[in-house]
């Protein structure tokens, strides 16, 4: 294959690690900006988007895209009712402290890692695609599903954009990432926005990790990359912007493909910790921030 | 020379000309009001002085030595002591510890004796070992002067002291400031007049960022300018 | 008196230990003393001075690999790998600090978790020069200190006592001195001690290479004494191991960093020979510490009865 078509290739793999970050990344930066909560245990909320798709499809019958469906709806609505829980029986206990809340999604990392590892097991395991065809490029075929996957995480993130800015909903969400105080004196329940907003940004994380599973194997220890791949991105987006951080995903999903064209993914990763390092020291408000 | 000198003293905040081209000298020895309604600058131009912000123009000299740029701590070592308008302090630690940090902070050699010569200073003898944190509000402020004292100073930045102490306590607190005298330069931003009009031997008025008066408290009583802006008469 | 009484007991009963325990739990023990070392290191960081960090890991792995490397490459002894592996941990940590302590809060947080995470993985990197995942064994001249080789019971024992008894000691002297106070100082307030003429950055930046430097001679320890060196001491996990011991011993106590490593270490140790999900026991006591108890048993034991425990 000659060089041309060869970077479409990177490109186009390029854009279905973008859709897939960009998505994870928005719910561990929404949760970021409205509660001011760093949420470690977002990439585990991820794994078990993927374990519970594994879940639902040993046990519904029928066709390939309707258990796909039913995986789609049923792993965000149980992942953002555990979310949920912990926020109430942890997070608000904590009073959302920024450094407990920290230590004690560490914590809730270890519990839901070693939950997979118990009650899944070790192995990684496939789920099936909702549909096979692919589309025949004059170079090369490429499987229609991840074109999929990248439409369906545009959707969603209008999706989410509309909720922003739209909607009750996340006006009473933008209020209280203002000011948690002023919010609570409109008569804003804060308890349940905030409630919501983990709900939410965990619910992402799963869906996000049901498009992925068909492309990669359920695995307890999945939760890893997607969450130091989002900190990058959400870090780097400028910490709480929503724009910002599509912005970087797309960037670090595209580079990500070209950049292992020519380094070892070790040194990409080395490189990419570092950069996250210096902007975080440098330049806080993040590349596409504004100074405030 | 003055002991503090400042000159075109300016630092806007967006729009909002919190301090603009200030000029103004603490002489040695003196107890030095300012004064001025909410939002005159009080708080950003003795934060410009002690170097907890910085100046957009303009320059501080203290006795002679340029010290614009000079950061915050190293301001302090120089003998430019700041006391906090919100009574700050930490809170976990004893009233000893507290102390001796601005102790420490100073050189001292003999922490203990420092310590006990500046409580004994805000009348606090006994209470060195008590955590500073559950003191009460008025104890609380004298241990901050206390902490104020231990830095041995040369220049003593006092905001908004008397804040929420009763009468008898600023009585009190009115000796402590005459006692410091002439060793120390006092600079006092205050609220309550008659506190201001009793110590002070000097006066600057700010208003919106700009020095408005100066001058001994009957010469400032008695400018028009003044009782227009600020006394409201 | 008192402090130093106590302090005092509890060396000479580890001493002791170490002669009448049997085997296993001996080599258990010089274990959690060297884990004790690096919880002491990350206690005056954190519990003194308040700097969370989760990038401890960096510190340790560095004396592992400062210790190590030269005894595996150029056939150092144990007193010199020792040595360099301390250095290396203190000189690691300054250089993370010049940069990490540009930041506070949730940042220091992240910053120092990024750095951890760039070393761990340089160090698989260059997996053709450090052993990469696997890891090398530590040879047996690198083992070799005066005369008596570190890998027999009763000198690791020794070793091990010794180390800690030294970090005790010092970490005693260091928080009951003038800086000791200015750490504090720094967590209970920073911007006050700033305006009684202390330098908040250049303190911060004392404590991290101390911080460090227990932090590189209990990794070089670790690595001497039981003789591996391997990628999976840099990992997130041993950032979260010591800053757990603390939590747990109490924080800002000099006794609390070995009182929770002694816990933890045997709270991990009978769970796993009851089932194999160690990992809970992290995450569990991580969150009820947290939530229940956030000033650990000696923080406790300080409000409670002991105001001047150190």
């Amino acid at each position: 294959m000659s060089f041309g078509p060869f970077l479409l290739l990177a490109l186009m793999e390029g854009m279905v690690t973008a859709a897939v970050l960009s998505l994870a990344a928005v719910g561990l930066c929404l949760v970021f900006g409205v509660m001011r909560v760093v949420n470690v245990a977002h990439g585990e909320f991820y794994m078990l988007g993927a374990v519970i798709a594994w879940f639902v499809a040993s046990v519904v019958p029928g066709p390939a895209w309707a258990v796909f469906l039913a995986a789609l709806v049923v792993a965000p609505v149980l992942v953002g009712a555990l979310a949920a829980a912990a926020d109430g029986l942890i997070l608000k206990r904590l009073n959302y402290d920024p450094e407990a809340t920290i230590v004690a999604t560490i914590g809730l990392l270890y519990i839901l890692q070693q939950a997979a590892l118990t009650f899944y097991g070790p192995d990684a395991r496939p789920v099936a695609a909702p549909f096979t065809w692919r589309i025949q490029l004059p170079w090369f075929g490429y499987s229609g599903y991840k074109l999929f996957v990248v439409a369906a995480a545009v959707a969603v993130l209008l999706a989410v954009w509309r909720l922003m800015t739209r909607t009750r909903a996340g006006l009473i969400m933008r209020a209280t990432q203002v000011d948690r105080e002023v919010a609570g004196a409109f008569g804003i329940n804060v308890d349940r926005v905030y409630m919501g907003t983990f709900a939410l940004g965990a619910a992402l994380a799963a869906v996000a990790a049901v498009l992925v599973v068909p492309i990669q194997q359920a695995h307890y220890l999945m939760g890893g990359d997607p969450l130091l791949l989002s900190f990058i991105v959400v870090i780097i987006g400028g910490l709480g912007s929503l724009r910002g951080t599509v912005i970087a995903a797309l960037i670090i999903g595209l580079s990500d493909g070209v950049i292992s064209m020519f380094f070892t993914p070790t040194l990409a990763k080395i490189l990419a910790t570092l950069l996250v390092a210096m902007v975080l020291v440098f330049r806080p408000q993040g590349l596409f921030g504004q100074k405030t | 020379m003055s002991l503090l000198e400042a000159r075109g003293l300016t630092r806007h905040f967006g729009g909002l000309r919190a301090v603009d081209g200030v000029d103004f000298d603490l002489e040695a020895g003196e107890i030095h009001a300012l004064i001025g309604p909410n939002g005159a600058g009080k708080t950003t131009f003795v934060s410009l002085l002690s170097g907890r912000l910085a100046p957009q123009a303009g320059t501080i000299r203290l006795a002679g030595e340029d010290i614009t740029r000079t950061p915050a701590h190293i301001r302090v070592r120089k003998g430019v002591a700041y006391t906090f308008q919100i009574t700050s302090i930490f809170p976990g630690l004893s009233v000893f510890d507290n102390v001796a940090l601005a102790a420490q902070g100073a050189r001292v050699r003999d922490l203990k004796a420092a310590v006990q010569a500046a409580l004994s200073r805000v009348g606090m003898v006994g209470m060195a070992a008590e955590v500073a944190g559950v003191l009460s509000y008025g104890h609380q402020r004298l241990l901050e002067l206390a902490m104020g004292l231990a830095l041995a100073p040369r220049v003593l930045i006092l905001d908004e002291p008397t804040q929420g102490l009763a009468a008898g306590e600023i009585e009190g607190f009115k000796a402590l400031v005459r006692s410091l005298v002439p060793q120390v330069a006092v600079l006092l931003i205050e609220h309550n007049m008659e506190v201001v009009m009793d110590l002070a031997t000097r006066i600057t008025v700010l208003n919106f960022g700009q020095v408005l008066a100066q001058g001994t408290p009957d010469q400032v009583r008695a400018d028009p300018a003044v009782q227009e802006a600020y006394l409201g008469a | 008196m008192k402090v130093w009484g106590l302090h005092l007991a509890v060396l000479a009963a580890l001493a002791l230990l170490g002669l009448v325990l049997p085997q296993y739990h001996a080599t258990n023990l010089a274990r959690i003393m060297v884990l004790a070392v690096f919880a002491m290191g990350y206690n005056l960081a954190f519990g003194y001075a308040g700097l969370l960090s989760l990038g401890h890991a960096l510190f340790f792995a560095a004396g592992m690999y400062g210790a190590g490397l030269p005894a595996w490459h150029w056939g150092w002894g144990a007193a010199p790998a020792l040595l360099a592996g301390a250095m290396a941990g203190g000189l690691a940590a300054v250089i993370v600090g010049l940069l990490a302590l540009r930041t506070a809060g949730v940042s220091f947080m992240i910053v120092t978790l990024m750095f951890a995470k760039a070393f761990a993985l340089t160090i698989l990197y260059f997996n053709s020069w450090t052993g990469g995942d696997e890891g090398f064994v530590v040879p047996d001249t690198g083992r070799a200190l005066f005369g008596a080789t570190l890998a027999a019971d009763g000198p690791r024992y020794a070793l091990a006592w010794g180390l800690f008894t030294v970090a005790l000691g010092l970490s005693l002297l260091l928080v009951r001195s003038r800086f000791g106070r200015v750490m504090v100082a720094l967590r209970e307030n920073e911007e006050r001690a700033r305006m009684l003429g202390i330098n908040p950055y250049a303190a911060k930046l004392q404590v991290m290479g101390i911080s460090g430097l227990y932090s590189g001679a209990a990794g070089a320890a670790y690595a001497l004494l039981f003789g591996y060196v391997g990628g999976t001491f840099a990992d997130i996990q041993y950032s979260i191991l010591p800053m757990l011991y603390v939590l747990l011993g109490g924080a800002g106590t000099v006794l609390g960093a070995g009182l929770g490593a002694a816990l933890m270490f045997y709270l991990t140790d009978v769970a796993s020979s009851v089932t194999d999900a160690w990992l809970f026991v992290v995450g569990a006591a991580l969150v009820v510490l947290v939530l229940f108890a956030p000033k650990g048993i000696l923080g406790w034991v300080r409000a409670r009865w002991w105001r001047d425990l150190p």
